[in-house]
């Protein structure tokens, strides 16, 4: 008898690690308990992409969204929801500012303006059955591609659909195969997945390998056959040990199925994948340095050309994709390049996915076509700015990228557009700040982090980054001058040319970007010493208004240096020679009482 | 498990679409089952599992079945609303295993009312001498 009801656990690493796996076999137990293991189908899912409001369970058909479950909840659920049709009130996801739970996923403002290709499968099938991944259509695309399709179709396809690259460049992705398979006479040729994500704050490629791994072993696949190779690589860094895991398990099933090893599906196409582990730097997402890093090497980026397609792992023709790149390909071949094409916009079609972090209501794993605007993401899907704040800029493209303002909010988002504003689509971090947030603060931020992870092999690089770095800081403390900034643009120009790889050339992009949009920000940390945002320690002070001050002596409780003093119910003061500007006491006074200048 | 080929890999693939298919809930018709105590103690299971086993029957993929507390109708249990494209909105009541496959090969399929079963009346025109 087939299931009438599904019980869906998000067991992306999110929900995962705050008791998911409980929470999953209390549902079993729960739906043993009533007798019903026989209708109702408890799954555990990869991540829903709504990870903040975790541990998310979700209840089919009826499409209720609970949130915030706990393990206690599991048999209330089962009994109330599945068992008696009452949904729980109490559990259920309300947006923001509304009194009422939506008791449909459909209507709820996060998911309306999303459109899941990548994720198609991430919180819907079980990513540790390859079963389900083959009852939505999987490893089909492969079964075609290798009955019916020659490599130059496959090729011809990915060109119609206009699918670019996703892990930052947005290179046309056919054209890369194109390369690869058009060298002869090589023995040897190798595809290579990108599972390396080492953008700050992005996880969609590590939530698109938890939740459908599948999709990229068949992608792998469809890749090697299409430019002849027999084996491929799934570059991970060891931090991210549940997809390592659910990876190895997908292998395993899909070899033991015949989909991966020799004589595929019955064919005389063989493929199998290893998977090696790297250790976090952020330069080995770089693709030579990747490259070199499988090899056995250090992973340090080369020269190109060569150019990987051509001469890549150990001097083979290498094709090496991110991973949202090609959980797209089987979808393209299953339902045609011209499919794909219509969606999203002329010059990027079909979606992004994007990490939406920040001071927005909603963040989470979002996918959305290509074209949106970032109203749209920051104000639908996001819910809008938290607190009731300001929106100040968003992030975008991590440490190459920049920030854009509230007058390109309505810009229609793709890689061409991104660029134009000085920004860059990257791998898709999406970082929404407020009033509260000083550019200065987070464009260091970025800075501090490219000078980290700089391999140090090319000097404008290692050199220009920290001195950069040394600049936004002086800047910070108040003590740079109008000359730093020209330094900027020489120290800018100099690294764009002369680097080595493209942590270097594009290290100097977050400055460039608010040089341009928060110019008047950066001069008044110049000229008047002043940081608008409050941010910059040693530009703002803290003070009591006397007139306000009621004397609840809260703040002086709450330094962490002692150094307010005041008689209760009397006037309180700060000793600005011991205070070390937390702002502990202007986030606890209740008065608006303490000053930030 | 023996290596596929790809007609197994097909075959494999109709026999588990059909359930991955249910947990899609982006369909055009609905069939939604009270559910409350009051339904499941009329017989509403049965209605369901007969809803469930037409449904496969008749290859219909574009049908989500749904259960929900009860409607307030207790004396006409099991009732069951059915939502679809070119129909007008219709509960049907005392719903038991004939008239759920009735109204799969009748409502559904045949775009016709099962009228001596409709519950809320949609309009006078449509029931009877239609
Ligand atoms: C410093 C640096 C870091 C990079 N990190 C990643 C990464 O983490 N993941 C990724 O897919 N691509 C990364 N890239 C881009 C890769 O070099 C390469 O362009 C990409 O993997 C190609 O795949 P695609 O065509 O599918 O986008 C990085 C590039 C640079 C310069
Ligand atoms: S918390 Fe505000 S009102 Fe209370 S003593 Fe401190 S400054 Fe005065
Ligand atoms: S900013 Fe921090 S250290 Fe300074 S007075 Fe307020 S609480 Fe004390
Ligand atoms: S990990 Fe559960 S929703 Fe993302
Ligand atoms: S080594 Fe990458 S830019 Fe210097």
């Amino acid at each position: 008898m087939a299931y009438k009801s599904f019980i869906l656990v998000c067991a992306g690493t999110g929900c995962h690690s705050n008791m998911g796996e409980e929470i999953y076999n209390e549902l079993v137990k729960a739906v043993e308990a009533h007798n019903i293991s026989q209708d109702v189908q408890v799954v555990k899912t990869g991540c829903f992409g709504f990870c903040e409001q975790g541990p998310i369970v979700k209840i089919l058909p009826e499409e209720a969204f609970y949130v915030k479950v706990t393990p206690d909840d599991a048999p209330e659920l089962v009994a109330e929801h599945v068992v008696k049709g009452r949904q729980v009130d109490r559990l259920l996801y309300k947006e923001p500012g509304m009194e009422k739970a939506s008791n449909k996923i459909d209507d709820m403002g996060f998911y309306q303006k999303q459109f899941r290709i990548v994720l198609r499968n991430c919180g819907f099938i079980n990513p540790e059955d390859i079963d389900e991944y083959i009852g939505r259509n999987g490893y089909q695309s492969l079964g075609k591609v290798l009955t019916e399709l020659s490599p130059d179709d496959v090729i011809e396809e990915l060109k119609k659909s206009g699918l670019r690259g996703r892990g930052g460049a947005g290179f046309p992705s056919w054209m890369k195969l194109s390369f690869s398979k058009g060298v002869t006479g090589v023995d040897q040729k190798y595809v290579v997945c990108n599972a390396d994500e080492g953008d700050p704050g992005a996880y969609m490629d590590r939530s698109t390998l938890e939740g459908d791994p599948h999709s990229i072993i068949e992608a792998m696949a469809i890749n090697a056959y299409t430019i002849g190779a027999d084996k491929g690589f799934i570059y991970i860094r060891a931090e991210y040990p549940l997809a390592i895991e659910r990876l190895e398990v997908a292998m395993k099933q899909a070899r033991d199925y015949g989909l991966l090893g020799d004589n595929i599906l019955g064919t005389d196409f063989s493929f199998d994948i290893e998977i090696r582990l790297g250790a976090g730097a952020f330069v080995c997402g770089e693709e030579t340095a990747l490259i070199s890093s499988i090899e056995g090497k250090r992973g340090v980026p080369t020269p190109r050309p060569p150019f990987p397609p051509v001469k890549g792992l150990w001097g083979k023709p290498t094709c090496v994709n991110n991973v949202e790149t090609l959980a797209n390909i089987p979808v393209i071949i299953e339902k045609g390049g011209d499919w794909f094409k219509k969606i999203g916009t002329e010059k990027t079609s079909g979606t992004k996915v994007f990490a939406l972090t920040g001071k927005v209501n909603n963040s989470g794993l979002i996918e959305v076509p290509m074209g949106t605007t970032l109203r749209e993401i920051i104000f639908d899907i996001g819910g809008g700015i938290k607190d009731g704040k300001k929106f100040k800029a968003a992030q975008t493209g991590g440490p190459s990228g920049g920030v854009i303002t509230e007058e390109h909010l309505d810009t229609p988002i793709d890689f061409d557009n991104l660029v134009a504003l000085g920004s860059m689509m990257g791998s898709g971090g999406l970082i929404v700040m407020d009033e509260d947030d000083c550019i200065v603060d987070v464009t260091k931020f970025y800075l501090d982090f490219s000078v980290d992870e700089s391999c140090g092999k090319c000097s404008p690089c290692r050199i220009g980054g920290r001195k950069l770095y040394d600049i936004l800081d002086k800047i910070s403390k108040g003590s740079a001058t109008a000359e730093d900034v020209d330094k900027i643009d020489a120290i800018a120009e100099a690294m764009k040319k002369a680097s080595l790889c493209g942590l270097g050339q594009t290290t100097p992009n977050p400055v460039l970007s608010i040089l341009h949009y928060f110019r008047d920000e950066l001069f008044s940390h110049i000229n008047e010493k002043v940081c608008p945002a409050g941010k910059c320690k040693d530009l703002v002070s803290f003070s009591i208004d006397a007139e306000k001050c009621i004397g609840c002596t809260l703040c002086a409780r709450k330094c962490p240096v002692n150094c307010i003093s005041g008689a209760k119910r009397q006037a309180h003061e700060i000793d600005q020679s011991q205070c070390v500007k937390c702002g502990e006491c202007f986030t606890v006074c209740k008065f608006d009482a303490v000053v930030k200048a | 498990m023996a290596k596929l080929n790809l007609d197994d890999l097909k075959k494999m693939r109709d026999e588990k679409r059909r359930e991955m298919n249910r947990r899609d809930t982006d369909k055009s018709i609905e069939i939604i089952i009270g559910m409350g105590t009051c339904g499941i103690a009329a017989g509403a299971k049965e209605a369901f599992d007969a809803f469930v086993t037409a449904i496969d029957a008749s290859n219909l993929d574009d049908v989500m079945i749904k259960q929900t507390g009860c409607m307030g109708f207790c004396a006409n249990e099991p009732t069951v609303e059915v939502r679809m494209p070119e129909m007008p909105d219709t509960i049907y009541n005392n719903v038991d295993a004939t008239i759920a496959e009735r109204i799969v090969k009748e409502h559904i399929l045949e775009q016709k009312m099962v009228s001596e079963y409709v519950f809320d009346k949609p309009s006078v025109d449509i029931v009877d001498g239609q």
